[in-house]
């Protein structure tokens, strides 16, 4: 029995965070929200560091419905974007450098956004997490929480539900 | 809603840091139906690829024009914040094209507002997204 040896561990940390780099640094969107990801092995948090410009509510003060909203949609769509791609990832077929240079592969889109408002948003980071409840060869459902100080008090939680790619170019 | 009140209601809106940053405009407010614009912006994409606004800029518009029509409702809530919105997406906006949503509270209770909106494009004919939510009455 002839083993493949695996690849040194900096080598895979690399491709993984590369592929990563280039899915939310060529969004305008995410940039524009400052959002940015947390990577540990498969596992994604998304962070959306606090913004004066975030703020919806001046006298409370509370963070925007709207943010907090798009905040879990661009969660859910790079929590999706990345199980689809993980095999690729892992193999070594897509290419970071490519990505990087604007050849995105296609990304899911959005068919239709639930978003519940649990608690008001506070002026500090918000964190969220996406969970690919179901991923089909053309829809897939998606459930993402947000919380702030406390992971066991999440200020939002959405379902999403989203058209896949099609596979055959 | 006199024009007086819906200046200052336009002034209230166009004030919040998150609506100044995305460019939101209210057009019109009367008695519980509210109108909103926001302009194409490179900042908003969110598929590089087609130059298409990302979901969560209307989502931010629908939410902010959906509050506003509970605001500018008869029975005058004192404040509002949103239990829940659905949002469709039927097409992707066009890109270069200002999107503007039109909200409309049609039933209200002493606690909670409901809501529906739609979202177009410069083709009014075929809608962008639509959207239902409930939000909190305070103050009634």
């Amino acid at each position: 029995m002839s083993r493949v040896k695996p690849e040194p561990m900096q080598v895979i940390k690399q491709r993984r965070d590369a592929v990563l780099n280039a899915l939310v640094s060529g969004v305008p969107y995410v940039q524009f929200l400052g959002i940015h990801f947390d990577r540990r092995g498969d596992e994604l948090t998304a962070v959306m560091p606090f913004e004066e410009r975030l703020i919806g509510n001046p006298m409370l003060p509370a963070l925007h419905g709207g943010a907090t909203a798009a905040f879990l949609e661009v969660t859910a769509i790079i929590g999706l974007s990345w199980s689809m791609l993980w095999q690729d990832i892992e193999s070594g077929n897509l290419d970071a450098e490519e990505m990087a240079a604007g050849n995105m592969p296609r990304l899911p889109k959005t068919i239709s956004f639930t978003v519940d408002y649990l608690r008001s948003g506070l002026p500090r980071d918000a964190y969220a997490r996406a969970h690919v409840t179901r991923s089909g060869r053309r829809y897939a459902t998606v459930h993402t929480e947000a919380w702030q100080d406390n992971r066991a008090r999440p200020i939002a939680q959405a379902t999403a539900h989203f058209l896949m790619p099609r596979q055959d170019g | 809603m006199d024009i007086n009140q819906t200046k200052i209601a336009k002034q209230f809106i166009e004030a919040i840091p998150h609506s100044q940053a995305l460019g939101m405009k209210l057009a019109s407010v009367s008695k519980g139906t509210a109108e909103m614009t926001m302009d194409y912006n490179k900042q908003f994409v969110g598929d590089p690829a087609t130059g298409v606004i990302h979901g969560g800029a209307v989502s931010a518009l629908m939410d902010t024009c959906c509050g506003t029509a509970v605001m500018s409702h008869p029975s005058s809530p004192t404040s509002t914040a949103t239990i829940d919105l659905r949002i469709d997406y039927m097409r992707p906006a066009t890109p270069g094209q200002r999107i503007t949503a039109i909200a409309e509270c049609y039933h209200i209770t002493r606690s909670v507002a409901f809501v529906r909106a739609r979202a177009i494009d410069e083709d009014a004919d075929r809608p962008v997204a639509t959207a239902t939510g409930t939000f909190t009455v305070e103050g009634k």
